[in-house]
């Protein structure tokens, strides 16, 4: 048995050490905002934070996770589904499928927290989320309209 | 593409049927839960509509949402004919299994070939339409007055001679109970108020929360997990395994042989969760047999798809005039020689399915771009009569085509015949994704084409050597031994009527568009755009070799032969007149323009390429005339999207195979365009109205094309096979 924080909430869990974090929150905590799309950190489908920053937690061992970690997934985000990038993307109509933008809105708002403002070239940097629909353009824009909102 | 494999077969009077039989739907117990209000009445007004007394209007769609936009499109048309308030719009999936105990109430469910919404548009406003006037009938005899003195706008109906009004929702049980009209007039384009708009996304919300639960989500009371493993090469078999090396292993609670009626082979290992059960399949010893194609590679497929580029016999899909005589007489002969590889759909949601079977009941839970097939599958794989079974559809994380198949609902069904009541989620892992893809055809083509002294095109031979699709999928489809869906896009008119979304936009002279088929031990299947894809890049390519021989500007030689084109003309002028094509601005532009799935497309891309060989695609601009556009920014949506597919098949993907296994099993050999990668796409929305044309694929067309022959302009290099990868590094 393991506490975790999980969206401000304690709970504990019960899993091998060795089980990747994505796996905990969809099996475990029953939370599947957190989406499985590669299992080796290529696509970002299961980005979550771990005390603001964004990690793949498809190859994030529950062993490198404390107590006094904050884990955010996409269901804590924001309370009301009102975060800057989630209102951002409600006014884009950015999804399509969708299925990889919760791990895209969670790897965007952590660039967010340490880059309020990031410039073209910082977000080709930073965000590597694969999205096959191919939304990207209005990703970039979410972007910056979210950086403009918060 | 299963309307277009097997015909189009719309019924005008399907809505009709629907509203006759709704009462035998309700004795049969058949509509979904949750429709009938607190004092037990119905609100279905026919089999599309159903209105809640509180005004909610919920539009039935059985096409599958995947991306494309479908089910928002669809839901503004009901909208539009029914008058209802849009802001109390909401939609379901009605199930297949319901559909077939009513007689197919919603016709096909099959959502491919970019045909969801021009497919369905028809019967579903004409359903609009007729729950309407059924509504307004039921407010005109509770008032005694004649239904023609009473007119129904944003949910609400009007009686002009007493100004009396009513809301649907307050005779939507009594309007369920008429008797369906049995003609109705749809409006004008130019009437719409909520179709045409660029409204959006009704399943939005869902998608920015994590709150969207898609096939993969699914949790259901005392569920186990399943990972499979089948054989790793095609035609091959599970020999056997040893289940005591993983049994004793955390969670682990068994072990299936998982062989299905279409072929497949394998093993799953069922856990409580699928971590464990995936950790103990990796860890499980397999023995297969390989069968006859262990030893298929690179090297077999080039030499097979080579015989054909010269071969005699041939499948002749377009012929005009005489190519001979062209050729004999020619002043000059450019020839070339194409090919495209096998790619994979890899949507970012890999496959799954979650069934539960009882001795007399087989309940499936599954993301498919066909329901119906799915529940066939369900069927056939359990032994029951299709009565007995059931499929519940998520919205899917991407289809592209791979979703068609039912291949993932027969093995969740085999394995939950080992664990009778218990809910069984079947979850692919990534690698299993790329390794048992339906792909895209692989093809290689020969292209000849003659000009004349004045540099004027005077004949073409387009050579196609390749696989075909309905020969690995559907054998009883082709004709005579030919496949004509291998023709996409270079068809000529008027010779069959499913094939006129497809023809050629050139008029040549003297013509041969020919087909010699060989078929690799690679599972073909419908990727997004078909063979749209390979012919416009041979074709669109070529033209631009030709025109560089004639020393020809490519958007006039083009536009030479596109006289009886004048929509395909058009969009070419437009994207050309966008970009700035011509202007002496130092930039590097390709042009590329076709016509598929009902829809006239073109491109012009610009590129820049570094003296180390670096493409950086700076900027597209797309135009497309659908016919009509119902809601724009989400065709928008999709011409951009289009590009992001498109051009990660030209500069990275390519499926190989070595001793008969797919080499690229995950993300990292098969990459995907990110961000950084994407061009800005400037879309041109051209309807010309009159006619519905598709748009979730058509724009694929021309974005591999377009970039080619940008690179082309920009380094006298001809790209002549995909992907791009190191090629122009040399």
């Amino acid at each position: 048995m393991k506490t975790l924080k999980v969206n401000g909430k304690r709970i504990k869990v019960d899993a091998d050490e060795g089980t990747p974090l994505l796996w905990v929150i969809r099996e475990q905590l029953g939370m599947t905002g957190t989406k499985f799309g590669c299992g080796i950190a290529q696509c970002g489908a299961c980005t979550i934070h771990i005390d603001g920053k964004a990690v793949r937690s498809c190859v994030y061992p529950l062993s490198a996770v404390t107590e006094s970690n904050d884990v955010t997934t996409i269901e804590g985000l924001s309370e009301n589904g009102d975060h800057p990038v989630q209102q951002a993307w409600a006014e884009l109509d950015t999804p399509q499928c969708g299925y990889c933008q919760p791990g895209m809105i969670m790897a965007v708002a952590g660039m967010l927290n340490d880059m309020p403002n990031p410039s073209d070239e910082q977000i080709d940097a930073q965000i590597t989320n694969i999205c096959r629909c191919g939304t990207f353009q209005r990703v970039r824009e979410g972007i910056h309209l979210a950086a403009k909102k918060s | 593409m299963n309307d277009l494999v097997n015909g189009i077969n719309v019924s005008r009077r399907r809505f009709i049927v629907g509203a006759s039989v709704a009462g035998a739907g309700l004795s049969l117990g058949i509509l979904p839960a949750g429709k009938a209000s607190a004092d037990g009445h119905l609100d279905e007004v026919n089999a599309w509509v159903v209105i809640a007394p509180d005004d909610t209007v919920t539009v039935r769609v059985a096409r599958s949402e995947m991306g494309q936009g479908t089910l928002t499109g669809l839901a503004q048309l009901v909208a539009e004919e029914l008058e209802c308030d849009w802001e109390k719009v909401t939609w379901e999936f009605p199930t297949p299994g319901q559909s077939l105990a009513r007689e197919r109430v919603w016709g096909p469910f099959s959502t491919g070939g970019s045909f969801g919404l021009r497919g369905s548009q028809q019967y579903m406003r004409e359903g609009g339409a007729a729950a309407r006037m059924m509504l307004i009938e039921a407010a005109a005899q509770k008032w005694g007055v004649p239904a023609a003195e009473c007119y129904a706008e944003n949910s609400v109906i009007y009686h002009k001679g007493s100004r009396r009004k009513t809301s649907f929702g307050k005779v939507a049980d009594a309007a369920g109970k008429l008797a369906p009209p049995t003609e109705v007039r749809l409006k004008q384009e130019s009437e719409w108020k909520v179709a045409g708009q660029p409204l959006k996304r009704l399943d939005t919300a869902d998608k920015l929360t994590g709150k969207l639960v898609y096939g993969a989500d699914i949790q259901l009371d005392g569920m186990l997990l399943a990972s499979i493993k089948d054989c790793p090469v095609m035609g091959g078999k599970l020999v056997s395994y040893d289940e005591v090396a993983v049994r004793d292993m955390p969670g682990v609670r068994g072990v299936v042989k998982v062989e299905t009626a279409l072929g497949t082979s394998g093993v799953a290992v069922v856990a409580d969760t699928w971590w464990q059960a995936n950790k103990a399949l990796e860890k499980l010893p397999i023995e297969w047999d390989l069968g006859p194609n262990a030893d298929f590679d690179d090297a077999a497929l080039t030499e097979l798809l080579e015989d054909g580029l010269d071969a005699d016999e041939a499948f002749i899909g377009n012929a005009g005039g005489d190519i001979g005589a062209a050729f004999a007489a020619a002043d000059r002969v450019v020839e070339a020689v194409y090919k495209v590889p096998s790619q994979n759909h890899a949507p970012m949601e890999p496959m799954n399915a979650t069934a539960v079977l009882t001795k007399d009941k087989c309940d499936v839970w599954c993301p498919t771009q066909d329901g119906e097939a799915a529940l066939a599958g369900a069927s056939e794989a359990s032994g029951l009569p299709i009565e007995q079974c059931e499929v519940y559809k998520t919205i899917l994380g991407g289809g592209f085509g791979r979703r068609g198949r039912p291949d993932y609902v027969h093995q969740v069904v085999e394995v939950a015949k080992a664990f009778p009541g218990t809910p069984i989620k079947l979850q692919w892992s990534r690698e299993e994704d790329q390794k048992h893809g339906f792909f895209h055809p692989t093809t290689m083509a020969k292209m000849r084409g003659s000009l004349d002294a004045d540099g004027k095109l005077t004949g073409l031979h387009l050579r196609i050597s390749g696989q075909s699709i309905l020969a690995g999928l559907a054998p009883q489809a082709l004709q005579d031994g030919m496949d004509r869906l291998v023709f996409q896009s270079l068809f000529k008119q008027g010779v069959a009527p499913n094939m006129e979304d497809h023809v050629i936009s050139y008029d040549f002279e003297n013509l041969l568009v020919d087909h010699a088929m060989r078929n690799p031990p690679i599972r073909p299947g419908f990727w997004r755009g078909v063979n749209m894809n390979q012919n416009a890049i041979y074709m669109e390519c070529f033209m631009d070799e030709l025109a560089a021989a004639a020393v020809r500007d490519p958007l006039e030689f083009r536009l030479a032969h596109m006289g009886k084109n004048p929509k395909g003309a058009a969009v070419l002028k437009a994207v050309a007149e966008r970009s700035g094509w011509g202007q002496k601005d130092g930039k590097h532009r390709g042009l590329a323009v076709t016509y598929g799935f009902g829809s006239y497309v073109a491109a012009c891309a610009d590129v820049t390429v570094s003296g180390n060989g670096d493409v950086k695609i700076d900027r597209i601009v797309a135009a497309t005339d659908c016919g009509t556009a119902v809601n724009p920014q989400q065709i928008e949506a999709q011409v951009e999207g289009s590009f992001v597919y498109g051009l990660s098949a030209l500069l990275y993907q390519e499926i190989t195979f070595d001793q008969g296994v797919v080499e690229q099993q995950n993300f990292h050999t098969y990459p995907s365009m990110r961000i950084k990668d994407m061009p800005k796409v400037e879309t041109i929305l051209m309807p010309s109205g009159g006619f519905y044309g598709g748009v979730g694929e058509p724009t694929i067309g021309v974005a591999a094309p377009a970039v080619m022959n940008a690179i082309y302009a920009a380094t006298g290099k001809r790209v002549r096979s995909l992907p791009l990868k190191e090629q122009l590094k040399a």
